[in-house]
């Protein structure tokens, strides 16, 4: 078989202007604008009537100059068409550019644009199935379920380039857009048919490379409506961690606990007025390593306090830790209903005792106007458990995953900020304003 | 495959049948449109000329699809409102008859379905329609009607008389895709899937100046 020459690139002249104009869509072209006069012409049309004009001064000038060719997805594409298409919320105009990509053989793609947030979208054959999830419009499509986030109607501000449809300015479509980030569907319906895509979200980065432009992608603004959360992904990574080194907490506490500390000294007294002699108690050991010691006092006292005054004394060394501990206790009855104040034991743990050979001396003082004998015990536990260090440790293992929690809640909230769920399209504008000060 | 050859009553070329079953050809010189009786070729008619489309598919082009191969012989080209696009019929390794479209370069792949189940008429059928074909959920999502643009190469049918014919494409939530076809009564189905360019694995397809 003779092998069919190739097919040739149309070079055009624009009839309303006279300038060149190179069809790069071979016969898929169906309008082509003129980029001297903008005037958009009937491609399919011998003598290329013009089919429309945008009225207006508005010209855009397209990041991706028409004509560049870059790989996506392993394959060369050309940037043929560009467009700016904007929607009207409650009063506000928001624009996006859209980029038609082109190969001869694998068809069409877009890129479209807005406050530098990029995505390619693809046309999707299937249809995808209306539901509803939360008492919300959903659409499932490839067993996902893209959430509903915002339908508008769409107008074309204005084109450059050539496109396979015929471009009208009248032209108007109503925009249905679903999420499921990174992804977006959207259907594009006109009274004769409803169109489907699928969008992935890219960043002005990938665009850059894949396209080699000059210079640096302009930086997005603000949360757009599929881009990832940065912080999704890590929040569930970051409890992921935070629920291994809770497992291993409680492991440490398990073992801790586990062993009951060890009674070291335990003595009573009874103190009455006239009997606060200072006295020292038995010697005791204490073991291991250098740890804790904890001191209880545990009385009877009645409406009435005492005051005992220690010293921790190393009988090797003769060195003495001092501290002093108040047990006070008031009970009574006011107006049918029972009352008390403070406490009849009491507990201090002495932090950082070297092992060693230990008395305790105690000076013991008692309310002058004391009326019953007071009896009390010490008792003595060396390496006593410290509830509080796993209270602070759980605490400080909790700052990351709450911290990467509450940042994804916020993320969230501003992206659905712009649906047609936000409270606060109006606001935009607002802030908007505020950023000019 | 046995090659069938006959001789063209036009011009008296040689037509060499790539496919056994083929009911219409054209001749490559003289583009008389034939049709086969028996063993003789009438000559119905001449093609007019194809409209240009830049579909990357040739007749000669061969491919494969999942574990079958396949090759171009043929080609019907509708005309609609928005343009036209390519039916291209293919005559896999066992003989049996598909077609793969391409319309603006969205590649559908679909077989005639031998015994449908009942199809809305041609009066009847909307977009929005439910339909049950072979377990499947269809849906219409459009009716489109078009002309006949021209053929070429070696058809299953007697397509030469035809002048517009009505479309119902049938799409689901999945790859499956059909299309009801409304030039004989009751309609034809065609069901299949619609298809990447790179799954293909074509081979033999046309060049592009610049690509």
């Amino acid at each position: 078989m003779v092998a069919a020459p190739p097919v040739a690139v149309r070079a055009l002249r624009c009839p309303s202007c006279g300038a060149a104009i190179e069809q790069r869509g071979f016969d898929h072209t169906r309008s082509v604008a003129c980029a001297s006069c903008f005037a958009v012409l009937d491609a399919a049309d011998p003598s290329l009537r013009v089919l429309t004009r945008f009225a207006g001064h508005l010209r855009v000038r397209p990041q991706i100059p028409l004509g560049t060719r870059g790989q996506v997805g392993g394959a060369p594409y050309e940037a043929i068409g560009f467009m700016q298409r904007s929607i009207a919320v409650d009063g506000e105009r928001y624009a996006w550019r859209e980029y038609l990509l082109f190969n001869p053989y694998r068809g069409f793609l877009y890129l479209t644009e807005y406050d530098g947030h990029w995505n390619l979208v693809r046309t999707v054959r299937a249809l995808p199935e209306r539901v509803h999830q939360g008492g919300r419009l959903a659409a499932r499509y490839g067993g996902d379920t893209f959430r509903h986030f915002q339908t508008a109607v769409a107008g074309t501000d204005f084109v450059l380039g050539e496109f396979p449809w015929e471009v009208r300015a009248e032209d108007r479509a109503e925009v249905r857009d679903f999420i499921a980030p990174p992804r977006v569907l959207s259907a594009e319906s006109t009274d004769d048919e409803t169109a489907w895509s699928l969008g992935e979200y890219v960043t002005g980065a990938w665009v850059w490379k894949t396209f080699e432009l000059p210079g640096r992608p302009p930086a997005p603004r603000g949360v757009y409506a599929n881009q990832p959360s940065p912080f999704a992904a890590a929040r569930r990574s970051v409890w992921q961690v935070f629920m291994l080194f809770l497992i291993a907490l409680v492991a440490m506490a398990a073992v801790r606990y586990a062993d009951a500390p060890a009674q070291v000294l335990r003595e009573s007294r009874q103190l009455a007025p006239g009997q606060l002699d200072p006295y020292v108690t038995e010697s005791f050991t204490l073991g291991g390593r250098t740890s804790n010691l904890e001191v209880r006092v545990g009385s009877d006292v009645s409406n009435s306090w005492f005051y005992l005054v220690f010293a921790l004394v190393d009988e090797g060394s003769g060195r003495a830790v001092d501290f002093a501990r108040e047990v006070s206790y008031y009970e009574g009855v006011e107006g049918g209903e029972r009352w008390t104040e403070g406490s009849r034991t009491d507990r201090v743990r002495i932090p950082s005792v070297p092992p060693g050979r230990y008395y305790l001396r105690v000076a013991p003082e008692l309310a002058p106007d004391a009326v019953r004998p007071v009896s009390y015990t010490l008792t003595l536990r060396r390496d006593v458990p410290s509830g509080g260090f796993y209270a602070v440790a759980l605490l400080l293992l909790l700052v990351p995953p709450v911290w990467v929690t509450a940042r994804a809640a916020a993320f969230e909230s501003t992206r659905w900020m712009e649906s047609d769920y936000g409270s606060a399209t109006g606001n935009a504008a607002a802030s908007d304003g505020e950023d000019d000060d | 495959m046995t090659r069938r050859t006959a001789t063209c009553p036009g011009c008296g070329a040689a037509i060499e049948f790539l496919w056994s079953s083929a009911v219409q050809t054209t001749c490559a010189y003289c583009r008389s449109i034939l049709v086969r009786h028996d063993v003789a070729l009438e000559r119905v008619g001449v093609v007019s000329d194809l409209p240009a489309t830049a579909s990357p598919i040739q007749i000669g082009t061969a491919g494969r699809w999942g574990a079958s191969a396949f090759q171009v012989v043929g080609r019907i080209v509708y005309e609609h409102d928005r343009g036209a696009w390519n039916e291209w019929h293919l005559v896999l390794g066992d003989g049996r008859s598909g077609w793969l479209s391409d319309a603006q370069l969205e590649y559908a792949l679909t077989f005639l379905v031998p015994a449908p189940p009942a199809l809305p008429p041609a009066a009847d059928v909307r977009r929005g329609q439910q339909l049950r074909i072979g377990g499947g959920r269809y849906e219409v999502t459009a009716v489109t009607p078009a002309r006949y643009r021209g053929v070429e190469g070696e058809l299953p049918f007697e397509y030469w008389d035809k002048r517009t014919v009505r479309f119902a494409d049938l799409r689901t939530p999945g790859a499956a895709f059909a299309t009801i076809d409304y030039s004989e009564d009751p309609p034809l189905l065609f069901a299949g899937e619609a298809v990447e360019y790179d799954a293909l694995s074509l081979q033999n397809v046309r060049s592009f100046e610049g690509w």
